[in-house]
């Protein structure tokens, strides 16, 4: 649910912007290097995975140091799903955190805009209001001239999505979709008995981050001789699910595990299930909330693979230290992209949290939990 | 001679029962029949609680879209009224199960509202009932959209999902027992009444047959006219709360359900003209559908093919019953 419509454009226009920038959603060579990162072990403070990388290099910020405290401008792609607003309000927070080095925090929301964002990006640019630009890209291709202009003025963080330029002091990312899609079939290939259905569950088609999901994932079924007997689109719609999964059981008699490209609607599907009067299948979810404590209370099969929200905080600490003139990790921050497995479960379960707090937020030391985020 | 009388006599008897039966019901059970040879789990008394609950909302739908179709109109914004009510069901409740009996109270007003508006404009101010309610099926949608900021967000509590969901457990013969099968009953009966047993339902028939004859003989054909709307209305209420109660908070579940209402009256045997319809029809026009899209799900068809399909089969349908009508006169 972290990706919607405006990055189906993304990918065509990166499609249209020559062979250069033609992206494949099933490249080998990102594969092995999602496959590698997930191998490596995380350098940094263990209980901040915020903070911590994947073989990262520091690159020195000196040109940057200036006397705080500092004026942080964040031009956001939007907050319009439950992702991004656990991410935005992570960041919220850990802004309050630095506030004596931060003297102003100013946000413009794209609301999924790309021509909006460009524009929010040159207007700070010229406003000269900020020491440093962070920017969450609302698509690729079409926001590098602006963040390339941007480069030009001040030192720029990008995180999320990235854009198709080396020029920001840091581009800080989890593994990414090939990752996602590595861990979440890897774990239903070790479950599953053999000759076992697996269904697999797409939010809908074209966008970069959910096809390598799926074709990472998909690489490694058919690999393994899995019987994928079906990969349908969602629209991340709750009842669209649980129709899909309910006429995928009444065809095959029964599905023993289903694969989910985000886990929005984990538990429509899971409802299905009880409602056909169906044993559980083997899934892989995402870190929601509503799906945690279903697999807690039902005691699933399951895992959660999670694109961390704590992301969000990672670009406001790499902000203050540039304009500090301290070495950050860069050109490239790799964050690590943890799991929840069973052992781990009873960690993020928090039944004071609303239904889509995504438990791998990395908050509950930041001021304002659980209340700032809906909670109890 | 006597011999031959009596034996002509039962036997012309039988065929005109055998005319009477709504042809839905027999492509129904054909339809049927065939989804049980395919997934024979669908005939066992489980299967067809399931299969009743799956059919029940579209048959609500279609039982309240009955009444504005046999007066002469259309009613084009129920869909829309589905999608606004599981929104609305989602932000008014907040996940407060507490608040589900103001809020399903609140919904029908909100319904009614709308189908008295349908219903005036098209009334007194005379706007053909398919333009006027394909505008109120925009704005009811952008409404929705405006509502819950355009992506789905909280939940149903549970009690406000019992309708389309709860089910009974290990009920003796028929083992399983949706509540949903209560309302459909509750909310088919009701119309049954109105529409064949009520001096209104026989207006709705004489305003959908000749609306100036009917005023001459004293109908008011404009209260005649909001009331239908009003009905459609609620009925859509009413499916909304048992399909967001099945499927849980979504931004578009109801699109296009107003013409798979219409769909399943016109199998039924309802014209599209008015002054003609029974409320058999549309129920077992609305089980008609839900089997063919069962049907076509289970044949794994590809999507193109499967719409191709229930195109082409819905037409031969309509052209059947057509036929029939004729020959029966």
């Amino acid at each position: 649910m972290k990706i919607i419509a405006p990055l189906v454009m993304s990918a065509a226009m990166a499609g249209l912007a020559g062979g250069a920038l033609a992206q494949s959603f099933d490249d080998p060579k990102e594969f092995q290097a999602a496959k590698d990162l997930l191998a490596m072990t995380p350098q940094g403070p263990a209980d901040k995975p915020w903070l911590q990388h994947l073989d990262g290099k520091e690159v020195d910020t000196s040109q940057y140091k200036k006397p705080g405290p500092y004026r942080i401008c964040f031009s956001n792609a939007g907050v319009d799903n439950p992702w991004r607003v656990v991410g935005w309000t992570t960041m919220q927070a850990q802004v309050d955190v630095l506030k004596s080095d931060i003297q102003s925090f100013t946000v413009a929301d794209a609301q999924g805009k790309d021509d909006k964002q460009i524009s929010d990006i040159n207007a700070f640019v010229s406003s000269g209001n900020c020491d440093a630009l962070i920017v969450s890209p609302n698509t690729t291709a079409a926001l590098t001239p602006a963040v390339e202009a941007a480069c030009k003025r001040l030192p720029v963080v990008v995180f999320d999505r990235g854009v198709l330029t080396q020029c920001p002091v840091t581009f800080i990312n989890p593994v990414g979709g090939y990752g996602w899609g590595i861990q979440t079939a890897n774990f239903i290939v070790s479950k599953l008995p053999k000759g076992g259905k697996v269904l697999a569950l797409r939010i809908l088609p074209g966008v970069d981050v959910l096809e390598t999901r799926w074709s990472a994932a998909n690489r490694i079924f058919k690999e393994n001789g899995v019987n994928v007997v079906g990969a349908e689109f969602t629209n991340g719609d709750n009842a669209k699910t649980k129709a899909i999964v309910d006429d995928y059981i009444n065809r095959f008699g029964n599905i023993d595990a289903v694969w989910m490209d985000a886990g929005a609607t984990a538990v429509a599907a899971l409802e299905a299930f009880e409602d056909a009067g169906k044993p559980y299948p083997i899934i892989t979810g995402e870190d929601q909330e509503d799906f945690l404590k279903k697999w807690k209370e039902k005691g699933l099969t399951a895992m959660a693979p999670t694109y961390p929200t704590y992301q969000w905080r990672t670009p406001v600490i790499a902000a203050v230290e540039i304009l500090k003139g301290e070495p950050v990790i860069g050109p490239a921050w790799k964050l690590p992209q943890p799991v929840i497995m069973q052992t781990d479960l009873d960690k993020y379960v928090d039944n004071s949290m609303p239904p889509l707090h995504y438990a791998m937020c990395g908050c509950k030391d930041l001021p304002g939990y659980p209340q700032r985020w809906g909670g109890k | 001679m006597t011999i031959a009388l009596k034996e002509i006599g039962p036997r012309s008897r039988a065929v005109a029962a055998v005319r009477r039966i709504n042809v839905a019901v027999v492509v129904f059970l054909a339809f049927y029949l065939a989804i049980g040879l395919l997934q024979p789990a669908y005939l066992e008394p489980a299967g067809v609680m399931n299969f009743l609950r799956r059919a029940a909302p579209l048959a609500i739908l279609a039982s309240g879209q009955l009444f504005v179709l046999v007066s002469g109109g259309f009613d084009l914004s129920v869909g829309s009224l589905v999608t606004l009510t599981v929104i609305g069901g989602s932000m008014l409740t907040a996940n407060d199960p507490s608040k589900t009996w103001w809020a399903i109270g609140a919904l029908y007003g909100i319904g009614l509202v709308v189908g008295l508006i349908n219903g005036a404009v098209v009334a007194y101010l005379r706007t053909p009932s398919i333009i006027a309610t394909l505008g109120t099926l925009l704005s009811v949608n952008g409404a929705a959209m405006m509502w819950s900021g355009g992506s789905p967000r909280g939940y149903l509590p549970d009690n406000f999902r019992m309708f389309g969901r709860f089910v009974f457990h290990d009920v003796p013969v028929i083992k399983i027992f949706p509540v949903a099968i209560v309302v459909l009953a509750a909310v088919a009966g009701l119309a049954w009444w109105g529409l064949h047993a009520t001096v209104f339902g026989r207006r709705v028939f004489a305003v959908g047959d000749n609306a100036r004859a009917a005023q001459l003989a004293g109908v008011r054909v404009e209260f005649v006219r909001l009331c239908v709307f009003a009905i459609s209305a609620l009925s859509a209420v009413t499916a909304g709360v048992m399909l967001g109660g099945f499927g849980g908070v979504s931004v578009d579940v109801g699109r296009g359900l107003e013409l798979q209402a219409i769909a399943a009256c016109v199998v039924g045997g309802v014209q599209l003209m008015g002054g003609r319809g029974a409320l058999v029809g549309a129920v077992a026009g609305a089980l008609t559908l839900t089997a063919l899209f069962t049907l076509l799900t289970l044949l794994g068809w590809p999507q193109p093919l499967k719409e191709t399909a229930q195109g082409l089969i819905l037409i031969a349908a309509v052209a059947f019953g057509a036929w029939r009508r004729r020959r029966g006169g």
